[in-house]
């Protein structure tokens, strides 16, 4: 099943490639994987989306928390969160049918953010379900290139993953 | 104070105590070495390949419970020490490797003798650092061996820009350190603890499996405790050998794959396992749908995840087995086990380890060994030699016997006893060495000699891959595809090196040749021609469960 793993790391170089290394050892294919810094700069969250048996995405977690330089994991799958992705999609657009791609836009809460005569860019945020229907609907008009940041998660209500003493 | 990169680096291993480091210098690490030059503190071992300056300071380390160390130059130096810190990372064993690297500017160039070693060792350190900066010389080394020596111990790797060595920061060596994402868990959780005390004091068939964790631990006193307590047998793995003395009316001896039958009957029947720092490694369990199928299992170890990872486990604890059995042991009853030790000792005697008497016969010779120098340290190199000196050795002391078991590396243990022998220079070192493995690092006699560290050399020559060729006669129809060893003149090979050497080809002459290995003041290799196609037994075939074990009268078919 479908995991979304939230990491707490200290922010240094080499982290990544020790984190996603894991994964990859062991055959997984990340989906996702986003990084940034928290309210902490010397602290960054990543949040991996993978898809894996329950025992083995158990161990990996187990595994990255070994890795010295992760502060905290933990599975947000297990509870309920927020998560939401940021997509940029480039569809072929022409005074014909730039109104329709537009009512479309605004059906979704979608942004377009470039215009040129021929193309268009929609910005749009979300979980899941409604960025693969909103491409399905742009589908249409034919989409030139598509680019996602990646899920993004947190633990819904007052609970905070937190990254120690300082 | 301001200090160079290079003297900072010393300063700081002199701040850990380091007195001894196993290595080869190279063109990016001269500042290094010309800082050695310059002083006393610590004493450098040239040893004549960087894989034998990893097992050496991996030797060292399990000798004495301190830290290893290691240095190498960059690129081929640095890869040369790979097997040793992959042998080390899967037997958990504190080792820092220091390497050099080329200029900061040249990083990522490929430049001449780069090697991207953090990279390459990133899945077999337990950590590892590039500096990038001579300020951060001081915190990474505290953070360094803080890491390699506590929790569960493992090799940490730093490599270190020529250019670092040699600009100058100021230095001040930390008091602490500050790793927010590390904090081993010590202490058992004490509602675990008392949850196992009740399956232990409801239990009436229990087993104790004792794995490497309990050495490093030092908790053999706590594990003889437990035992006595509740009246247990107790079992180990190649790792854990030592723990309990081989003489103690409750050890079994080893388990698994060529462990002693009735150590293998005893987990199978058991219902309750209490596994003390082991990971239940395949060598150990067999086939693992039938281990121990009617226990419990209560599983205690530092490193949580290792916890359910092979075995379900019903009763887990994290924390340093040495304390939680200072907390579990005072709630422990005599358990109802009368009946159980009864039928264990009927095992013991029906099934007892035993060897044919033609010829010159490899368990006779770890047997002598064992008689004439029963404290001695005995490392070995990896095969059918091993598993005879884990059977047929009787163990006393938990650092007394040093073996690659998790990575099985040929060519570890005779750097290893080098290495031992510095760390535990009053004592009687022996390396168990088949033909194979000894010349994977024979190189070494070079080193033995030059620093005079007089280590004694059993090799088992059977002129085979023994253990290849031992699975190849049982299970390939004994097809001996590229095991068969030519001739070595071993003795002229130990002559050559000025070590001194000796040849044995009959029983009679296997205890003299011991005790003249023990009195010559020299390295010694002594060549015993033995039975070249003797095999180990017992053994489970892999794949099968422990309780289908075979022996040498219905191995052969
Ligand atoms: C570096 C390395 N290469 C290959 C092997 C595979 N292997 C395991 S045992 C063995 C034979 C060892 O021969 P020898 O040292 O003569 O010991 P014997 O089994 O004959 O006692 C081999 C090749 C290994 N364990 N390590
Ligand atoms: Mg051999």
């Amino acid at each position: 099943m479908k995991h979304t793993v939230s990491v707490l790391v200290q922010n240094k170089p080499g982290v990544l490639a020790r984190t996603a290394g894991l994964f990859s050892r062991r055959g997984y294919n990340i989906e996702s994987l986003t990084v940034g810094v928290t309210e902490n700069e010397a602290v960054s969250r990543m949040t991996i989306v993978v898809t894996g048996d329950d025992t083995v995405v158990e161990q990996v977690t187990k595994q990255l928390n070994k890795l010295i330089e992760v502060i905290k994991v933990s599975d947000l799958t297990k509870e309920s969160y927020v998560n939401r992705e940021l997509v940029l999609i480039k569809v072929t657009a022409d005074s014909s049918n730039r109104a329709e791609i537009m009512q479309i836009v605004n059906i979704f809460r979608a942004r377009i953010v470039d215009v040129a005569p021929k193309s268009l860019i929609i910005e749009v945020t979300g979980d899941e379900g409604k960025l693969d229907a909103l491409i399905g609907m742009l589908k249409q008009f034919g989409i030139k290139e598509i680019v996602r940041t990646g899920t993004l998660a947190l633990g819904r209500g007052p609970k905070v993953i937190q990254s120690g003493k300082d | 104070m301001n200090l160079s990169g290079a003297k900072a680096l010393l300063k700081s291993l002199e701040y850990e105590h380091v007195d001894t480091i196993f290595g080869i210098p190279g063109g990016v690490v001269i500042p290094i070495y010309d800082e050695l030059f310059n002083q006393d503190a610590i004493t450098h071992y040239l040893v004549r390949h960087e894989q034998a300056a990893a097992h050496a300071a991996d030797g060292y380390a399990r000798a004495t419970g301190k830290v290893g160390v290691c240095m190498a130059t960059s690129g081929p130096g640095a890869t040369n020490l790979v097997t040793g810190i992959a042998t080390a990372y899967m037997d958990s064993v504190p080792l820092v490797a220091l390497t050099g690297q080329v200029t900061t500017d040249l990083i990522g160039n490929d430049a001449f003798q780069e090697a991207n070693i953090t990279g390459i060792t990133l899945p077999i350190t337990k950590h590892s650092y590039l500096i990038h900066e001579a300020s951060e010389i001081p915190q990474t080394i505290k953070e360094a061996f803080h890491i390699a020596s506590t929790g569960r111990p493992g090799p940490v790797l730093i490599d270190i820009p020529k250019d670092v060595q040699t600009t100058s920061a100021r230095f001040e060596y930390p008091k602490k350190v500050h790793l927010p994402g590390y904090q081993p868990t010590y202490e058992g959780h004490p509602g675990q603890i008392k949850r196992a005390a009740k399956a232990i004091n409801e239990a009436h068939r229990p087993v104790i499996y004792v794995g490497g964790g309990a050495k490093i631990s030092g908790a053999s006193e706590e594990v003889r405790a437990l035992a006595e307590t509740i009246v247990a047998p107790v079992t180990m793995t190649l790792m854990g050998m030592g723990t309990l003395p081989a003489e103690h009316p409750l050890s079994l001896g080893m388990l698994g794959m060529h462990g002693t039958k009735y150590a293998n009957y005893a987990v199978t029947e058991s219902d309750l396992i209490i596994a003390i720092g082991a990971r239940f490694d395949d060598r150990v369990t067999g086939k693992i749908a039938s281990f121990a199928p009617n226990a419990k299992i209560i599983h205690i170890d530092i490193d949580p995840a290792e916890i359910g990872k092979n075995v379900r486990v019903d009763i887990p604890i994290v924390g340093d087995v040495k304390r939680v059995l200072q907390k579990l042991i005072p709630l422990l009853k005599d358990t109802r086990t009368k009946e159980w030790m009864e039928k264990v000792q009927t095992w013991k005697r029906e099934y007892p380890l035993e060897f044919g008497e033609t010829g010159l016969k490899p368990q006779y010779i770890v047997r002598e060994i064992s008689r004439l120098c029963p404290d001695a340290v005995v490392c070995t190199e990896v095969g059918q030699h091993q598993m005879w000196a884990a059977q047929y050795f009787s163990h006393r002391h938990p650092r007394n016997f040093i073996s690659s078991g998790g990575l099985g590396t040929m060519g570890y243990g005779f750097p290893a006893s080098i290495g031992a022998k510095i760390g535990r220079p009053e004592e009687t070192v022996f390396d168990l060495a088949g033909d194979g493995s000894f010349t994977m690092n024979c190189q070494e006699l070079a080193t033995a000699v030059a620093y005079d560290v007089q280590v004694k050399v059993a090799i088992f020559n059977n002129g085979y891959l023994g253990m290849v060729r031992q699975w190849q006669e049982l299970f390939y129809d004994r097809r001996y595809s590229q095991t068969k060893l030519s001739e070595i003149n071993f003795v002229k090979l130990a002559g050559a090196f000025g070590a001194h050497g000796i040849r044995v080809d009959s029983p009679s002459e296997v205890a003299p040749a011991i005790e003249e290995a023990l009195v010559v003041p020299k390295p010694v290799i002594i060549d015993f021609r033995i039975e070249p196609e003797e095999c180990v037994f017992p053994m489970v075939p892999a794949g099968a469960a422990l309780n289908e074990i075979i022996d040498a009268k219905n191995g052969r078919v």
